[in-house]
């Protein structure tokens, strides 16, 4: 569950957003549209905890449920997929690591190139670790920026099978930020636009 | 806030005034070293004052790091910015003074000349730490961090600084000389009196400026 | 126990990322020698073993400078405080796992500089070697927090300078002088501070 009310933030002068509700219950799905630089990806950061909102109210969730994705894969570039999934995996403290790593990398195509270093990859093929990295810990609080960027019709059709999967019954909550909404707007049940 | 400003300002000009006739007319010509001596009653108060600028701009650092309150970000960055300038003046008179008694512009035997050295550069980097990193919660905390550092740097450095002067400097200056009489003394407190109001006027005045250019913008802001 | 594998965890990567890129090393390594090259030069004939130490520090400090520079390149240029410090690990352990990887990078360039300091200006002795080893300690500290919040702004490589060296010149002071006690003073003061305050510097939160 997602709760924030009357959020706002600045950066110095500049307001990106002000007076904002959220409200994405276990099983929701918030669908946040709008043009480049219209706030989504502030909203998001503030959503994740790695932004202090300048005004307003918003309950953190712990921070091992949340899975967030950013404009960058957030992984690092000169590690092999296996290398950062195992760190991370690590980090978030999972128990049986090895099974599951191998188990979402096998699901994203990235078996083959496990022990290849992660800048001799595509964009589409770093924002797939991305995907990885971000389910590695099954997150309940999923936020994901754009996270159809750079992903080919391969890479896209994985992700729309994640989506398809998740059913309602699972306490999860999804925030999705996208200027192309069409893809994953059956799944919304709630929608915030941006101007 | 309005009353306040123009009380402090007229105390801060009657005590500088009453400063500067007691530092040249009452209190007593130095023994040894004669009218020189009197810029000590401008030195000593402008280093203390100094301090007690970073020590309040370290204050309301750590109530920021507390509250997250924007206003005490604004006060410390205000308090730090007043004691780089005392810090800087002291810096000047501390050289006018060793020019006179010692014949060098700058002397390393003197910790409290060397100490406002490293207080300077460690502080000009606090200003350069700020202007390179974007407005927002994230500088306030780093500024905050970084003044906190300062305090603490002051006795470390000023330990630092005196042991130096073991293996760089054996000989020890004599700076004090005897003690100071109760009319030196006295006119002493008077200037360093003057020297605080003239911190709390100007932190004032800065503050309010700073102020009024936020709710200013924030303004501007509302009506685009 | 937790937080001590976290930090093994992150150190370790850090430790990989050297491995791969072999960046930071060697132009420590290189840097180093350097310097101690321009100081012989630099020194005049004749010279005290005492004013030779003074430049071993100087040669010390801005190789431990050229170290901490680099130490945050790859959580800038990917956005890795972002992944960093939303798992649970605490944040100070990013910080520990930091200054242990940096702690290592620098002792290792000195276990080629003190030696190579002994042959070519013959002014080493157990004392120095022994505040070599505890100023290294509060370099890594401070350094690493410094070096997060350089890695923040625009100016970056140029930034760490200006807030590390005013921080360093009671190090120097220790140092030279070889008073242990002071290092050790030193250590434990910034450290702490260093520990306590590293949650501030990555996390607006």
């Amino acid at each position: 569950m997602i709760q924030a009310r009357a959020l706002a933030k600045r950066y110095g002068d500049r307001r990106v957003f002000a007076g904002l509700d959220v409200d994405v219950p276990d099983g929701g799905f918030l669908l946040v549209t709008g043009p480049n630089g219209s706030g989504k990806t502030t909203l998001l950061r503030v959503l994740a905890g790695l932004a202090a909102p300048s005004a307003g109210e918003l309950q953190l969730p712990p921070r091992h449920t949340i899975g967030y994705l950013g404009h960058e894969p957030l992984v690092y570039r000169e590690l092999t997929p296996l290398e950062n999934l195992t760190l991370f995996g690590r980090l978030y403290r999972l128990p049986e690591r090895g099974e599951r790593i191998g188990m979402l990398l096998e699901r994203f195509g990235l078996w083959e190139v496990r022990h290849e270093r992660v800048s001799t990859f595509s964009r589409g093929m770093q924002q797939r670790l991305g995907l990885c990295r971000v389910l590695l810990h099954e997150p309940t609080h999923l936020l994901l920026d754009e996270p159809y960027n750079a992903l080919d019709a391969e890479g896209a059709a994985l992700l729309d099978a994640v989506f398809q999967e998740h059913s309602f019954e699972e306490p999860r909550a999804w925030v999705i930020a996208t200027h192309e909404p069409q893809r994953v707007d059956r799944y919304a049940t709630e929608r915030l636009a941006f101007a | 806030m309005h009353l306040k400003l123009p009380a402090l300002a007229a105390a801060c000009t009657g005590l500088f005034g009453l400063a500067v006739v007691f530092a040249f007319f009452y209190a007593p010509a130095d023994a040894d070293q004669g009218l020189s001596q009197r810029i000590f009653y401008f030195h000593v108060p402008l280093a203390l004052t100094s301090y007690a600028c970073f020590g309040w701009g370290a204050w309301k650092a750590l109530k920021y790091l507390r509250g997250r309150d924007e206003r005490a970000d604004l006060e410390s960055y205000v308090a730090i910015h007043q004691g780089v300038i005392f810090g800087a003046l002291t810096l000047l008179t501390g050289s006018i003074w060793a020019r006179i008694s010692w014949g060098v512009w700058w002397s390393w035997g003197e910790d409290e000349l060397v100490l406002f050295l490293v207080l300077f550069l460690f502080y000009c980097a606090y200003f350069m730490l700020r202007f390179s990193v974007d407005p927002g919660p994230a500088r306030a905390n780093m500024s905050a961090v970084y003044a906190l550092f300062g305090v603490v740097l002051i006795p470390v450095s000023f330990l630092a600084i005196r042991l130096s002067k073991q293996f760089i400097h054996p000989v020890v200056f004599k700076l004090q000389g005897p003690q100071m009489t109760g009319a030196q003394f006295f006119t002493f407190c008077v200037c360093l009196a003057a020297m605080l109001t003239l911190f709390a006027t100007m932190y004032a005045i800065e503050l309010a400026g700073k102020r009024l250019d936020c709710s200013l913008r924030e303004l501007k802001e509302l009506l685009s | 126990m937790t937080y001590a594998s976290d930090v093994a965890a992150l150190a370790r990567k850090d430790l990989l990322l050297e491995l791969r890129a072999k960046e930071t090393l060697p132009s420590m390594l290189l840097f180093v020698i350097a310097a101690l090259t321009i100081f012989h030069f630099a020194l005049p004939n004749g010279t005290s073993d005492v004013a030779a130490r003074g430049l071993l520090w100087a040669a010390l400090i801005f190789t431990a400078l050229l170290g901490l520079t680099r130490a945050f390149v790859a959580e800038r240029e990917q956005s890795m405080f972002d992944a960093l410090i939303l798992t649970p690990v605490d944040r100070s352990a990013i910080w520990l796992g930091k200054a242990i990887a940096v702690l290592a990078f620098l002792v290792a360039a000195e276990i080629v500089a003190l030696p190579a300091f002994a042959m070519f200006f013959h002014g080493l002795n157990g004392r120095t070697v022994a505040a070599v080893a505890l100023a290294d300690l509060g370099i890594c500290t401070v350094g690493t927090l410094f070096g997060a919040m350089a890695v923040a702004g625009r100016a970056r490589e140029l930034l760490l300078p200006l807030l590390f060296l005013p921080m360093a010149i009671p190090i120097v002071v220790g140092g030279v002088g070889g008073y242990l006690w002071f290092l050790v003073l030193y250590d434990a003061i910034f450290a702490l501070l260093s520990w306590a305050a590293f949650e501030y510097v990555v996390s607006e939160v």
